[in-house]
This record gives structure tokens, sequence and C-alpha cells, in this order.
């Protein structure tokens, strides 16, 4: 009776667990196979969309790297992704420090009320910096979008980063001051190396939200060679109404698999990050 | 010359006074401990003297030089505070060396400092660990070792006992004392505990509400009381206070005990009804009810074992207490009577 109530109840969970890897596997399988599929086999409606039903080809990744500026816009991604991560750590930790620590009951609000800015959505938000942006005589450049993207990386990763500082006890940073340490000293120190999961929070999440932002790179850019992944493979690889499907797609994967791997490889600092930014 | 001298101390924290216009000098190579209930303004004074908090009024002297004004860092003291606050991320050897190394001392001079204040505390063992895989005793050592580690003018302490259990506490008190008198360092010691007040202050400084009552040797403190609070505050079970007339009439509960005995002493004699014995096997505790309102409710006893006199709750006893042992406060104030007379069993 006990053995097989354990055994359903262990069942159960790893059914779940199997269609949540399903769940999740999904849209790489899907990005994976129609990558590799022949055009005829792609859009016949006879054959089974799942399964290769005719051979496989390469055509796709070749038309992707030799017909397209792929590679520009992947380099073009990771210099603007690094240099937001820069500019969002100089700024956001600094902020995020003197809010919890040195603005007094002042901090907390303050910092929600940054947070609010976040919520403005882009889509509003271009239309203003866009006059920004030609009047700095930075359109058509990656300087704008190093420029824009930290209007809304920053807000985020100093709210997030304020949850982390304010989780280290008072007494240890006061103890570095007792022990010689200046102010600066002491966050150098002592509190910056004790929130390194935060700090890896905020550089994984300024990255991804720069690399997936589409509106102002979108308004801001239009040059091919200035291009991001984001705006980049839409723009280049769907014409008026033909989805270019089997590239699309080969460039998904190709710019989703590093993200993935680095989401899993830090899941959990990710989720220690997430969890303490949210309770106190 | 006073290592640490505070004159005029006021703090204010918004519209709240929590030290009043605080004076205190301590004395080269004592241990000077502040004790007051929770609240009363300890730590606070303690970590102005740090210079983790600014007084609003008031002056701080450390070594003669004035340091009002200047970080913590500018006054050559070391703190143990009550969490032990070890830096997580370092081994042992970090640790204590950090006071060190933001100092720029050189190499070995650090290794030679950190083998000595390891070695006074005997956690030499222990330098390659890291905080979380100590045991509590261990990180109060590992603590007292970073303090010492650079020979500050002054060693202040923050209940640093409260964290250990009942058992390590005694001996925790003892090591304690040894180092302070074997380094000599003048230290400033926080606590809400009488015991380790008692035990381990060469003076004690009994603070309430933001100010200081009394200051003076445990002996004093305990027999001598300034006040009404520091009577009640010092000493388990308090000092008695009985209201008589105009004043309040205090005895401590071990100088209050049966006449059988005691005849021919210079004692004064009192009706007592006993309501209630307590029998604790190292001592008996006796309460009851005088003549005269009590202002702790009930009179106390303390009979130490070797008073074998038998006592029954519902029964009147002449009970008696030694001239020298009665206080008398001002019934209003609460503040010590140098006189005493007039008292009428």
């Amino acid at each position: 009776m006990k053995d097989l109530r354990a055994l359903r109840k262990k069942g159960a969970i790893y059914a779940a667990a199997l269609f949540f890897i399903c769940f999740g596997a999904f849209p790489f399988y899907w990005m994976l196979i129609t990558a590799f599929k022949r055009d005829h086999d792609l859009f016949n409606p006879e054959s089974n969309p799942f399964l290769f039903n005719e051979p496989s080809t390469l055509e796709h990744v070749r038309l992707l790297f030799g017909q397209t500026l792929f590679m520009k816009y992947v380099v073009n991604t990771f210099l603007v992704g690094g240099a937001v991560v820069l500019i969002t750590l100089v700024i956001a930790i600094p902020a995020a420090y003197s809010l919890t620590r040195l603005a007094g009951r002042w901090g907390e609000s303050l910092g929600v009320g940054i947070f609010l800015t976040y919520l403005v959505p882009p889509t509003l938000l271009f239309i203003p910096l866009s006059r920004v942006i030609s009047f700095l005589k930075l359109g058509e450049s990656l300087w704008s979008l190093i420029l824009v993207y930290p209007t809304f990386t920053i807000p985020f990763c100093t709210w997030l980063l304020m949850g982390f500082f304010k989780s280290i006890p008072r007494d240890i940073e006061e103890q570095a001051l007792i022990d010689g340490c200046t102010r600066i000293g002491a966050m150098v120190r002592v509190v910056l190396p004790l929130s390194t999961s935060g700090i890896l929070t905020i550089v994984i999440f300024a990255f991804t939200l720069s690399m997936q932002e589409f509106i102002y790179a979108l308004a801001f850019i239009s040059v091919s060679a200035h291009k991001t992944v984001s705006i980049g493979v839409p723009t280049e690889l769907v014409r008026g109404d033909v989805f270019r499907w089997g590239p699309l797609m080969a460039a998904a994967l190709i710019s989703s698999i590093p993200v993935a791997v680095v989401y899993s490889l830090f899941l959990d600092r990710f989720i220690a990050g997430f969890t303490m930014g949210a309770t106190k | 010359m006073a290592q640490v001298q505070v004159t005029g101390i006021t703090k204010y924290f918004g519209e709240v006074k929590v030290l009043d216009n605080v004076n205190l000098a301590t004395r080269k190579h004592e241990f000077l401990v502040l004790l007051g209930p929770s609240g009363c303004g300890k730590t606070t004074l303690l970590r102005i003297i740090a210079g983790l908090e600014r007084p609003t009024r008031g002056e701080v002297l450390i070594g003669g030089r004035e340091v009002t004004g200047l970080p913590p860092r500018a006054r050559n003291i070391a703190m143990v505070f009550q969490s032990y606050a070890l830096y997580p991320h370092m081994t042992v050897f970090e640790n204590i060396s950090f006071p060190l190394r933001t100092q720029n001392m050189n190499r070995d001079a650090i290794q030679e400092k950190v083998a000595w204040a390891a070695g006074l505390f005997g956690i030499d063992r222990l330098l390659e660990r890291k905080p979380r895989e100590l045991s509590g005793g261990e990180r109060q050592r590992v603590a007292l070792a970073r303090a010492i580690v650079r020979m500050p003018t002054v060693f202040l302490l923050d209940e640093p006992l409260s964290n250990l259990d009942a058992k390590l506490r005694a001996s925790a008190r003892e090591e304690l004392q040894t180092f302070q008198k074997r380094i000599g360092i003048t230290t400033i010691y926080v606590t809400h505990d009488q015991v380790e007040a008692m035990g381990l202050g060469n003076r004690i400084v009994v603070m309430d509400q933001g100010r200081v009552r009394q200051i003076g040797t445990p002996l004093q403190v305990y027999w001598e009381p300034a006040d009404t609070f520091v009577a009640t505050f010092v000493g388990s079970p308090p000092m008695n206070l009985v209201e008589q007339g105009e004043v309040l009439m205090g005895f401590r509960p071990e100088d209050f005990l049966p006449i059988e005995g005691r005849e021919e002493e210079d004692v004064e004699r009192f009706q007592f009804e006993v309501t209630w014995v307590e029998n604790l096997g190292a001592e008996r505790l006796v309460y009851g009810n005088m003549a005269f309102q009590s202002r702790n409710g009930r009179v106390v006893s303390r009979l130490a074992p070797n008073i074998r006199v038998s006592l029954e709750a519902g029964k009147t006893y002449i009970f008696a207490v030694p001239r020298l042992g009665i206080k008398l406060f001002d019934r209003n104030t609460g503040m010590l009577l140098r006189r005493v007379s007039g008292v009428g069993g």
C-alpha cells in the first residue's frame, strides 16, 4: 500500500517534470529542425511539421552567414551589451549602496521611485529619446543604444542590488570602518565581495535586457552594418510578407543558446538574487 | 591620564534623547563596564566613542586627543560587536590580519603579529578556516584576536558574550579578564547582565534612560547604590525597598535574616510575615510582608544554607538587618540619603 502510494507520488512528480522539460525544450527543438529543413519540406502542408520529411540541409545556415551580416550583428550585440553592462555597474552599484546605507529613510522610497521609471514602456519613451539622439547626432550609431539602454537597465539593477546590500549586516561594514577602512574602502573590500551573486545577477540581467531590446534599436538604427541581432534578424530576413523561416530560426537558435547556457550555469545564484531582492 | 574621556555627551535620535549629558573617564589599564537595561543608551555611548555615531553635543577624547569629529579609522580603537562581525568571505588569517592590511603593513610583520594574536587565544590551528566553519566560542576568539592584533589604545566590547551558551559564558568571562590583565589595554565593556558587570569590571557605570546613575567599583555599586534604580537593577533578588514615612529604606535580601543567633549584633528588628519559601538548594528565598509598604511588592530574605532556622509560610517571625546594611533613599527623587538615623522598628 505504502509503496504504491510513494510510487504514484514519484510518478506524478516525474510526469510533471517531463511535461515542463518538453515545454521548455520545444522552442529549441522547433528552431533546430526548422533551421535545417529544406524549404520544400517547410512549406509543404502535407508533411509532418515535427519531423524531417526530406533530407536536412545547411542551405539556411549558409545563407545566414553568407548573405546577411549576421556575424556583424552578433559582434554589435556584444559590443552594446558589454558597454551597457559596464555603465550599469559603474552607476548602479554606488547608487544602490548609497540608497541603502546613506540616504536614511528616504532611500527606500527613492529606490521604489527609481524602479518605477523602469516601468515606463519604451514604446512611449522612444519618441522623446529619438529627439535626444538626433540632438546628440548619434543616429545610426551603436552609441545611441549604449546611451539609451542604461535608462532601463540602471533603474532595475539599482533596485535589485539594494535588496542585496540590505541583506549584508551593518555590523560587518562598521567593523571594516573600525578596522581602518574608509566608507568606500569598506564597500570595495567587504560589501562588494559579499554581493558577488547580486553583481553577477545584474551583469546577466543588464546584458540580456539589452540583447533582447527591439524598439529603440529599430527606431535609432537602419544601416545594416550597425544593427544588433534583435533587429537585424527580423528586418533582414522578413521581406514584406516573405518570412525566411530557415535562416530566421538558425539565427534565433545561435543567439539564444549562449544565453540559455549562462542562465542554467548560474541559475541557483540567480534565483537567490531574486528572492533576496524580493523579501527584504 | 584618562585613556578615554567623554564630556557632556548628549545624543538625539530625531526627537528622542538617548543620551543626556554623559560624563565619564577611564583610568589607565582599567576594565570599565557600562551596565544598564536595554535602551538605556549604553551601546550608543560605545558607538560614539568608536566614532560610528556622532554626538549631538559633547566631546570625546582618546589618549588626550580630541576625536569627536574623526572617523573610526583615525581613533586607533578596536571594537568587538555582539555578532562578532567576522568577514564571512575571508579566512581566519585574513580576518585577523585585516586591520593590519588596511594600514599597509609589510607581509612579514603581519605574519608575526597574526601568529602572536592567534597564539594568545589558542586559535593557531584555525587560521585557514572560514568563519562559517567555526563554533560560537571560536568565532568570539577570532573577533578578539582581530581586535587586539594592532594594539589599539582602547578596546570596546559590545555584549560579546551574549551569543554564547551559559556554560561557555563563565569560562569566556574568566578568559577575557585574564587576557585584559595581561595585555593591560583600557577596555570598555557594554552589557545588560549584572553578573558579567560585577565579575569583570574594575568599575561599573550604571546607566538608565540615557543618564549615568552611578560610577563605582562593583562593591560600591552593590552596597552603596546611588539611587533606587541602581539598588534594584543590581543584585538578584534586588534590594528590598520599603516606605517608611518620608524615606525609602533599602536593605539587601542577604542582610535580612532571622534574629536567632544575632541578638548581640547592632541590628534593627522587624516583624516579618512569611508568605512563601523557595528552597533553591544553595540558598533559601523567603518572601513575605512587613509592617511597611514595599516598593517591589514583597520583601525578600535570602538565607545561606548554613542558616537552618525552620520557617513556615503563614507565620510571623522576628527578622533583623545590621544597622550598617540599611540605606535610606529620598522618597521622591530616589537618591541615596547619606545620614542613617531615625530608623524605628
